[in-house]
């Protein structure tokens, strides 16, 4: 936005010619009006198709809307006292436990291959291809061809024989196995993303410090303890606030895999179902409004707890 | 004014914009009549159908070609729905919902006057037309099926005499030694849930009425705990309990496949799934596709006799109806009429005749030579039973409290199967009492 700003009061103060006083009325009122000018088709976008729905959904949260009848009627807070009384709405984040401790395992190991590629390592580009390649794939495509992967006799139970493992596990078939196949899958599908982003961090940290520490006496460990972990502190930051608000509003994965049987329902595939099958879009709303500030308190306690400070390497 | 508080100001005014549901749905009462003369009918209309397959390999066309040949002044379009349900919803809340629907599970019944045009009075239609209670409001009628659907099971009957059963059982308990049989003697899965494509399992629902054989089946959902001891929807889910606790359905559930399944049961890997007659031309064509005898393909009722005769319900599949916004009423009329009088969709379809007088489709004889009961549910209460439904979240007619049931009977759920369904009784009568004030 910057560069663009800049560019054109430069070209009107050119065409003023030989004025050195403060630019005329005219164009300071330009100056002011330009970056507007330009945010304006991106605003109209952003306020069409993510406020106003916003703001359309927080209006039904209000209504006992079936989400087709002409008639809606007006039920103050019922739909939140609704959801705050009925323990067995809530049960659901349970679930969520699974896909939490799932991305401390997604996070841990993609510091550890971010940090392993940054330095001078065989087929480093290769690997880095390998690891990011889950991230291109559309996520209901993963969720289809997991689904043939943890078949009876799928692929899975196929590689496991071919290391002489033979099981007979239906891997799907408890909520324990089941949940943790689907976090592992959804760990499979994000630690991608994770990594680009860690690996990023790590290599805008400049080289003379592995150089200058390593002069001191330094070990790969206290080049990460010391340099690349405090260097990307708040790349880390984000990702975990990003992974907690991501376990906590689990959908795709669950909802094409299992539909949310076999005690795999999250909160939003609850939702989703209040909504398009029991018809209740007004309690629905009211639950995803609910998620919405659920995510703005953890972060916001997060933030708190552990403050974003500016991070001074040198 | 900083910053802040200009971006505070948009969002509040964003805020403040009114929650519009934008429903088009006002205007109320229209009739959709039969024209007069069919070759003075014009217009251009838009159908909405599920069969996507139809619709891919051309067949809705040479429909719509023998149509015009009755009524040269319409063209015809269809508009194929992959995800029906959800998608129709949406478009609901415009006034752009084809000319002629079929009308979705989710309008309410009384709601029907406000989307749809009448096609008459149910005086006048009754007399011609099965099913017309299932879409009247006010003594007038919304909607018509083209086909009359029976539940039942699907079977191989190559696998069943290999293991020794050459008669329909009468009793669950027979049914359970049945398959039983096939799993010591053939090599076939003896009942398949389907369990991951979820709605295969909310057929199960439609035990409803043909286990204790009474029309008054769906009156007496909305009046009493469905579950009660006795009742049919306890005799089917006891049922589907039970064959999945002993072991007879396929091993892992969880990762079933429809599409999968019809070949395997026409090729007798499968034995058995509870489904209905619509179901059979679809394995018959599996089966003509993977190269094995489409006759093997049997259709049984629900094993269950009263008075010594086995007993089955025909209700009707989606019902069309005539977009009470439509410019071209008669039109669309004069296709639902032809569709489902003229058009042989029906018996293409080996599927039941939505008219009183015709015949019962060649998938039935067997019903007829074991001197099978038919029956029609009365519906009069249906709309109520989908209220109490949606409100209590118990879901007959969804697949989560069956897929409750397995997860319940192969162990992956802890608790008894009295407890679960004692649950759900007393969530249903409860609601109940709150939505009818009984």
């Amino acid at each position: 936005m910057t560069h663009t700003t800049g560019k054109v009061p430069a070209g009107t103060a050119a065409s003023a010619g030989t004025a050195p006083l403060p630019a005329p009325r005219r164009t300071r009122t330009w100056r002011v009006l330009t970056p507007w000018l330009f945010l304006l088709a991106p605003l109209a976008l952003l306020i069409t198709f993510t406020y106003a729905p916003i703001a359309n959904m927080v209006a039904y949260s209000f209504t006992d809307w079936d989400g087709v009848s002409p008639e809606l009627h007006y039920t103050g807070v019922e739909n939140y006292t609704e959801i705050f009384t009925r323990e067995d709405l809530f049960q659901v984040f349970f679930v969520s436990g699974y896909y939490l401790i799932a991305s401390v395992v997604q996070i841990a190991a993609a510091l550890y291959f971010a940090t392993i590629l940054s330095f001078q390592v065989r087929f480093r580009n290769f690997f880095k291809g390998v690891l990011f390649f889950p991230s291109l794939v559309n996520g209901v495509a993963i969720g289809f061809v997991f689904l043939y992967f943890f078949q009876d006799g799928g692929t899975f139970d196929t590689v496991l024989g071919l290391f002489g493992h033979h099981t007979d596990h239906a891997w799907l078939g408890t909520p324990f196995s089941a949940n943790t196949s689907l976090a592992g899958v959804s760990i499979w599908r994000y630690l991608g993303m994770n990594f680009v982003l860690f690996l990023g961090a790590i290599q805008s940290i400049p080289g003379e410090l592995y150089e200058a520490s390593e002069l001191d006496g330094a070990n790969r460990w206290h080049q990460f303890r010391y340099i690349i972990l405090p260097g990307i502190k708040p790349v880390l930051t984000l990702t975990v606030i990003l992974s907690i608000s991501g376990s906590l509003s689990a959908f795709e994965i669950p909802y094409i895999m299992t539909g949310g049987a076999t005690g795999t329902e999250t909160f939003v595939i609850q939702t989703v179902k209040l909504a398009f099958q029991f018809n209740k879009t007004g309690l629905a709303s009211a639950a995803a409004v609910v998620l919405l500030l659920i995510i703005l308190l953890v972060t916001w306690v997060q933030r708190r707890l552990v403050p974003d400070d500016r991070v001074d390497l040198v | 004014m900083n910053r802040r508080t200009v971006l505070a100001l948009v969002a509040g005014a964003a805020l403040l914009l009114p929650g519009c549901t934008g429903t088009g749905g006002s205007a109320k009462g229209a009739d959709a009549k039969a024209p007069d003369d069919p070759s003075k009918v014009s217009g251009d209309i838009t159908v909405l159908t599920v069969r996507t397959d139809l619709v891919q390999d051309g067949t809705m066309k040479k429909y719509a070609a023998e149509f015009n040949k009755v009524y040269p002044k319409v063209k015809v379009e269809f508009q194929a729905l992959t995800n029906y349900e959800a998608e129709i919803k949406i478009r609901m809340n415009t006034e752009d919902y084809g000319d002629v629907l079929l009308i979705p599970a989710v309008i309410k019944k009384n709601d029907y006057p406000k989307f749809f045009a009448s096609l008459g009075t149910e005086a006048e239609r009754a007399a011609k037309y099965r099913f017309t209670d299932f879409t009247t409001v006010d003594g007038k009628v919304y909607g018509q099926s083209p086909v009359g659907v029976m539940p039942g099971f699907v079977y191989n009957k190559r696998v069943w005499q290999e293991a020794g059963i050459t008669e329909w059982p009468t009793t669950p308990a027979e049914f359970l030694a049945g398959l039983k049989a096939i799993k010591e003697k053939t090599r076939a899965v003896p009942y398949y849930t389907n369990f991951a494509a979820q709605w295969p399992l909310t057929s199960w629902t439609y035990v409803n009425g043909s286990v204790g054989c009474d029309p008054q089946a769906t009156t007496k959902l909305a009046q009493g705990d469905p579950w009660a001891q006795g009742s049919d929807l306890r005799v089917g889910d006891r049922l589907l309990y039970d064959i999945v606790r002993q072991g007879l359905a396929e091993k892992d559930p969880t990762t079933t496949n429809w599409e999968l399944s019809k070949p395997q049961l026409a090729k007798g890997e499968i034995a058995t799934q509870w489904l209905g007659t619509w179901a059979v031309i679809q394995f018959q064509d599996a089966a003509k596709k993977a190269g094995v005898n489409p006759d093997d393909i049997g259709f049984m009722p629900f094993p269950a006799q009263s008075d010594g005769t086995f007993c089955a319900t025909v209700g009707p599949d989606y019902n069309q109806a005539v977009n009470v916004h439509s410019p071209h009423k008669e039109a669309a009329r004069a296709w639902i009429d032809w569709f489902t009088d003229k058009s042989g969709y029906d018996r293409d379809n080996l599927a039941i005749s939505p008219l009183k007088d015709a015949s019962m489709p060649q998938v039935l004889k067997p019903y007829e030579d074991a001197g099978v009961k038919l029956i029609e549910l009365d519906d009069s209460a249906g709309a109520e039973v989908k209220l109490i439904d949606d409100e209590s979240e118990v879901g007959i007619y969804k697949p989560e409290y069956r897929q409750d049931l397995v997860d319940l009977a192969r162990g992956a759920k802890k608790g008894s199967l009295d407890d679960f369904l004692a649950d759900l009784g007393k969530k249903w009568t409860k609601t109940q009492k709150s939505v009818t004030g009984r």
